[in-house]
C-alpha cells in the first residue's frame, strides 16, 4: 500500500528549511509550527477547511470525550456511563489504546490531541483531523446539507439543559425511561430525504413553547373519537392513518403518540435531532476515514520530502500509519470486518495513482478520470458521494486485488455457502456492487416503517418490516417493541413482510397464547403465521 | 489560522454523573456481587474495591437488527484459496455463522460486562440501607479540632481581614456627621452671597461680599480638613474559632477463645467484628476498638493476639463482661463515647455463670451502651447462655441483638439483619 506514492517522490526538492523538530517531545510552540507547516501544505493541495481549534487534553478527558460520542457537551444518561466504564476498564488494563484523536464536526472544527502522545503523533493527528476530516466536513454534500456545523454546540447545550430541567421536574427515572426508548429507536429517527433547516439554541427555546401548545391541539383533533351517528363502517375504513407509510418512526411518535406529555415529546425530538446529526457520519465512514488517512499520509510524506521532518519522525509515523490501515484477513482471529480506514485509504490512493500513472486496465475502467488532475478528481469524489455510491464509482480492480476481496453468498435455503465472486475479471463488477450494497444503510438496517394506526379502534400502532432478501429480524426485536410500546402507549404490532406475505408477527404486549416460564427461547424465534 | 488550547486543567470527571447513573441503574446486580464478595473475600481485604460483573444481556440496549437467515451476500478480504463457484460447507448448522463471515456483524458478546468499583462505592453498597440503631452522641472533648466561623465585624483586626466596604461606609457616615453643620452654614452663606451678587450694582455691598467669600473659603477649608478615612473607620471581618463537636465511638470485641472455639469459628467471629468496625468507621469520625478475649479469665489484648494466639481451657463468659465493665468505667465515660459491644462465642459456658452474665449485662452494661450484639457461632442447639441473653433482649429490644451463625455464608446476611433500618425510629 505504501509504495503507491513512491513515484511521486522524484520531483525536485523545494527550498529546505531544515526539520521542525528532532526529538519526540512536544511543546505548544512546536505544535503551532507543525500546524503552520501542514496548513501551508494543505493550502497548496487545495484543501478547504473550517478554522481549527486544537485542544490538548489528558487521557482521562479523552475517555470522557469517548463515552459521550465525542461531543463536548452531552446530556446525562446511564448508557454513556456504561460506555465510559468499559473504556476506562479496557484502557486501564492495557487492552486498548485510546484513539489518537477525536474530531468534532463543528465550526470551528474542534480536534483533541492527547497529552501522552509524541510530537510525531500530534503532527499526524493534526494532519488527519484538523485538515483531513475538517475538509471532509466542510466539503462533503451530506454534511453540507444535513448538519449545521455552526449551531450544533448550541443545540447540545440546549438539549442538556432541557433534559436536566426535566429530571428536576419529573424525576430521573421518568426521563431515563423515555430516553432509553428513544435510543432504541434512534436509527429510525432520521429523515432520509428531507433537509431539516438549521436551528440555533435560542430559536429552539423560543419555538419549544409554541410547539407544546400546537401539538396538544393537533392531537386532540386526531383522537376525536366520539362516533358520529349514521356513519357507515365502510366509510371509516377508507381513510388510513398515516396516509403514507412513515420511515421516521421517532418523528411519527413525536407528532402523533396519544399519551406523551409535551416534555416527553421534546425529549423524543432531541434524540431525533441528534440522530439526524450523526446520520451523515454513519453514511460516510469509509470515505471520511479514508480521506483523512489519505491526507495525513500525503501531507506528512510531503513534509518529509521537503526536509521538514526527520527520518526518525517518518519511521514512527509509518509505523502508526500501517497499524491504522492494517486489514486482517477474514480467517484471522483479529478480523472484525473490513477496516474502513484501509478501504477508504486504498481507494483514494489508488484514485491518485489512476490519475497520475494510469494503466490500460484503468483506462478501460475509468475512462474519464484516468490521467486527469488528481486533486480535482479527489475533491470531486469527496464532495458528491456517500460510502455506497463512492465504492460503486471508484473501487478499482487493483484495490480489490490488493485487498484480495471475495464475495460469499449465504443462502439459508442451500446447504452450502457459495463463493460467488473473487478478485478476477469476471468478478470485479459483482464484487463492487455487493461491497457497495454492504454500505447501504438501507440494507444494513431492517427497513421498518409505520404502516397504520387504528384510530377508530384500539389505537394500536402497526409497523411493517419489508424484508431484504428474506432476512428476518433479530433477537432483540421484541425488546425494541417494548420501548416503542412505552412511547406509543397502546398496543404495537410489527409485521415482517416478504413481498406481500407476512412471515412473522411481533406484538407488544404479547398476544395470543400465554407464555409460560422457561419459554424465553421461543420468544426469540418469530412466530410462524 | 488554528487556535491551540490547553485543556488539560479543565475538569476531568465529566463522566462521573453518567457513571453514577449506570451504578444506580444496576444497583441490584452490584449489591448481589458485593454480597457474594463479602463471603468469598479474605478478611484482610474486606474493604477494597470490587470487580462487578453483569451479564451483558441485562445491560444491552436493544436495536432493530437483522437476524440470522435469509440470503446474505458478504464481501470479505484476504482471499487465499477460493475461486468463483467454490462451495463451502456450513460449519454451524444454525446458519449465519458459517464461512467465518458471521463474526463481522453479529458481534454477540457472551462475556459478562465486568468493571471495577472503588472502595468507597463498595462500602456504600455494602452498608446501603443499614443504620446504626441508636442515635449518635456528639460531644465536645478536650483536644478536639476547631472550626473557624465568621462572627460579624469588629473594630480591631489584622490588615488582611480589612472589610473595605464596611470601612468606607463608616468613613462616609463619619464625614457626614462631622461636616453637617458646616455644610449647612456653607449653604446659607452661598445663598446670601448669591442674593448679594444679584442686586443692582449700585446696591451691592462689596465689603459684605468679600466677607462672605472669605467665610465660605474658611468653611470649605474646614470641611476638607475632615479626614477621608480615619483610624476608627476601619472595620475588620471577625473570625472566631468554635470547638467542633466530634462523634467518637468505642467498640468492644468480646470473643471466647476457649478450647471449644476452633480456628474456623474464630475466623467467622473476626469477619463479623470487621464488618462492624468498618460500619462504625463510616458513621463516626473516630473509632477505637478494645479487644477482650476470655476463657476462664478475661484479658485485654491487641488485635494480633486476639485473633491468632491459642489458648485452651474452660469458659466463663462473665469474666469478659466484668472486664468490659471495668474498662468502660475507667476509660470510656458514657458522656463522651458511643459504646458498642460485640460478642462472639460458641455458646458454651459454665451453667451457673450464664445467670451472672445476665445480671452484669442488665445492671452495668446495657444502660450505658448504644448497642450490643451477640452472635453465636455454632451449628448445635443453644445452651443456657442463649436463653439468658434472650431474656436480656426482651428487656432491651432496641439495644440488644443476637443471631446465630452457622457458616461463613451467614455472616453478611446476619449482619444486614442486625443493622437493617428499623421502620420505627427510636428517639
Amino acid at each position: 500500500m505504501l509504495d503507491t506514492f513512491a513515484s511521486g517522490n522524484d520531483s525536485q526538492k523545494s527550498d529546505s528549511q531544515g526539520p521542525i523538530s528532532t526529538t519526540s517531545e512536544w511543546t505548544f510552540e512546536l505544535i503551532q509550527e507543525y500546524d503552520r507547516a501542514i496548513a501551508e501544505l494543505a493550502d497548496e493541495f487545495g484543501l478547504d477547511t473550517y478554522p481549527n481549534q486544537i485542544e490538548v487534553i489528558c487521557s482521562e478527558q479523552m475517555m470522557d470525550a469517548y463515552s459521550s460520542v465525542g461531543m463536548p457537551v452531552g446530556y446525562h444518561h446511564w448508557s454513556f456511563g456504561k460506555q465510559f466504564i468499559s473504556v476506562e476498564n479496557n484502557y486501564q488494563r492495557g487492552l486498548m489504546g485510546l484513539a489518537y484523536e477525536i474530531v468534532i464536526n463543528s465550526n470551528p472544527c474542534i480536534a483533541y490531541l492527547m497529552e501522552e502522545n509524541t510530537m510525531t503523533m500530534q503532527a499526524l493527528v493534526i494532519a488527519h483531523a484538523s485538515y483531513g476530516h475538517n475538509s471532509f466536513f466542510k466539503g462533503n454534500y451530506l454534511f453540507r446539507s444535513w448538519t449545521d456545523a455552526s449551531s450544533i454546540i448550541d443545540y447540545l447545550i440546549f438539549a442538556k439543559n432541557y433534559i436536566s430541567r426535566c429530571e428536576e421536574r419529573y424525576g430521573l427515572d421518568e426521563v431515563e425511561a423515555i430516553l432509553d426508548s428513544c435510543h432504541a429507536l434512534m436509527n429510525y429517527g432520521v429523515d432520509r430525504y428531507k433537509r431539516p433547516y438549521p436551528i440555533s439554541a435560542i430559536e429552539e427555546e423560543r419555538q419549544q413553547q409554541e410547539r407544546e401548545e400546537y401539538r396538544q391541539r393537533q392531537l386532540n383533533d386526531l383522537w376525536r373519537t366520539i362516533p358520529k351517528l349514521g356513519e357507515g363502517t365502510e366509510e371509516t375504513r377508507e381513510k388510513r392513518f398515516p396516509e403514507e407509510p412513515q420511515e421516521n418512526i421517532l418523528y411519527f411518535i413525536e407528532k402523533n403518540a396519544p399519551l406523551l406529555e409535551s416534555w416527553q415529546r421534546e425529549l423524543v425530538r432531541i434524540v431525533r435531532k441528534l440522530a439526524q446529526y450523526f446520520y451523515p457520519q454513519r453514511q460516510t465512514q469509509v470515505m471520511n476515514e479514508g480521506w483523512a488517512t489519505f491526507w495525513h499520509y500525503t501531507l506528512l510524506t510531503e513534509l518529509y520530502r521537503r526536509g521538514r521532518v526527520t527520518e526518525g519522525f517518518m519511521m514512527e509515523f509509518l509505523q502508526s500509519h500501517t497499524n491504522v490501515i492494517q486489514q486482517p484477513g477474514f480467517d484471522s482471529p483479529h478480523y472484525s470486518g473490513i477496516n474502513p480506514y484501509t478501504l477508504g485509504f486504498s481507494i483514494f490512493s489508488d484514485l491518485r495513482r489512476i490519475c497520475e500513472n494510469p494503466t490500460d486496465e484503468d483506462r478501460r475502467w475509468f475512462p474519464d478520470i484516468a490521467g486527469s488532475n488528481w486533486r480535482e478528481t479527489l475533491q470531486f469524489a469527496m464532495r458528491d458521494f456517500k460510502d455506497e455510491s463512492f465504492i460503486l464509482q471508484f473501487l478499482s480492480p487493483k484495490v480489490m486485488r490488493d485487498m484480495k476481496l471475495f464475495c460469499i453468498s449465504d443462502n439459508d435455503k442451500e446447504n452450502e455457502i457459495v463463493v460467488s465472486a473473487i478478485h478476477d475479471d469476471s468478478g470485479y463488477r459483482q464484487l463492487r456492487e455487493n461491497l457497495a450494497g454492504q454500505y447501504n444503510l438501507g440494507n444494513r438496517e431492517p427497513n421498518i416503517q409505520v404502516f397504520s394506526v387504528d384510530t377508530r379502534g384500539d389505537r394500536s400502532l402497526t409497523l411493517h418490516h419489508t424484508q431484504y432478501r428474506r432476512r428476518p429480524l433479530g433477537k432483540e426485536t421484541t425488546e425494541v417493541l417494548k420501548h416503542l410500546h412505552r412511547l406509543w402507549g397502546f398496543d404495537v404490532h410489527l409485521n415482517s413482510l416478504n413481498g406481500d406475505e407476512i412471515t412473522a408477527r411481533y406484538h407488544c404486549p404479547e398476544q395470543g397464547r400465554d407464555r409460560q416460564e422457561g419459554e424465553e427461547e421461543s420468544m426469540l424465534i418469530p412466530k410462524p403465521i | 489560522m488554528s487556535y491551540i488550547i490547553d485543556r488539560r486543567l479543565n475538569g476531568k470527571k465529566k463522566s462521573t454523573v453518567n457513571r453514577q447513573r449506570f451504578l444506580r441503574r444496576y444497583k441490584a446486580h452490584i449489591k448481589k456481587a458485593v454480597g457474594d464478595a463479602m463471603n468469598s473475600r479474605s478478611i484482610m481485604d474486606m474493604d477494597k474495591g470490587e470487580r462487578i460483573s453483569i451479564p451483558t444481556r441485562d445491560i444491552s440496549e436493544p436495536l432493530f437488527s437483522h437476524g440470522a437467515g435469509g440470503h446474505v451476500e458478504r464481501v470479505l478480504p484476504g482471499n487465499k484459496e477460493f475461486t468463483t463457484g467454490d462451495r463451502i460447507p456450513r460449519q454451524n448448522q444454525r446458519g449465519g455463522d458459517g464461512g467465518g463471515g458471521g463474526a463481522s456483524d453479529s458481534g454477540e458478546g457472551v462475556d459478562d460486562f465486568v468493571f471495577q468499583i472503588s472502595q468507597e462505592e463498595f462500602l456504600d453498597f455494602m452498608f446501603e440501607g443499614l443504620q446504626l440503631p441508636n442515635m449518635i452522641k456528639r460531644r465536645l472533648a478536650g483536644n478536639e479540632s476547631f472550626q473557624v466561623v465568621r462572627a460579624g465585624i469588629s473594630n480591631e483586626g489584622t490588615p488582611g481581614r480589612l472589610n473595605v466596604i464596611r470601612s468606607l461606609r463608616a468613613a462616609h457616615a463619619r464625614r457626614i456627621a462631622l461636616t453637617s453643620r458646616k455644610r449647612r452654614g456653607l449653604r446659607e452663606l452661598e445663598q446670601s452671597l448669591e442674593q448679594e451678587e444679584q442686586k443692582e450694582s449700585v446696591l451691592r455691598d462689596q465689603r459684605k461680599i468679600d466677607a462672605l467669600k472669605n467665610e465660605i473659603i474658611e468653611l470649605r477649608r474646614r470641611i476638607s480638613r475632615v479626614p477621608f478615612l480615619d483610624d476608627f473607620d476601619l472595620k475588620y471581618n471577625l473570625l472566631i474559632r468554635q470547638p467542633k463537636p466530634r462523634s467518637r465511638a468505642v467498640m468492644f470485641c468480646l470473643m471466647d477463645v476457649s478450647g471449644s472455639m476452633n480456628q474456623a469459628t474464630k475466623d467467622m467471629a473476626k469477619r463479623f467484628f470487621l464488618l462492624l468496625y468498618l460500619f462504625l468507621q463510616r458513621s463516626y469520625e473516630y473509632t477505637e476498638v478494645v479487644f477482650i478475649r476470655h476463657h476462664t479469665s478475661a484479658k485485654e489484648v491487641d488485635e494480633e493476639e486476639f485473633f491468632y494466639s491459642r489458648e485452651t481451657g474452660g469458659t466463663i463468659v462473665s469474666s469478659a463482661l466484668k472486664l468490659m465493665r471495668r474498662i468502660m468505667r475507667d476509660r470510656y465515660p458514657e458522656s463522651e463515647w458511643n459504646i458498642y459491644g460485640a460478642q462472639a462465642s460458641d455458646g458454651d459456658n459454665w451453667n451457673d455463670d450464664s445467670s451472672t452474665c445476665h445480671r452484669i449485662l442488665i445492671d452495668d452494661i446495657m444502660p450505658h451502651v448504644q448497642y450490643y450484639s451477640y452472635v453465636e457461632i455454632t451449628p448445635r442447639d443453644h445452651q443456657a447462655l442463649w436463653e439468658e441473653y434472650e431474656s436480656v433482649r426482651t428487656l432491651f429490644p432496641n439495644h440488644f441483638a443476637m443471631e446465630q451463625i452457622v457458616d461463613v455464608q451467614d455472616i453478611y446476611p446476619v449482619f444486614r439483619q442486625l443493622f437493617s433500618q428499623k421502620v420505627t425510629a427510636r428517639c
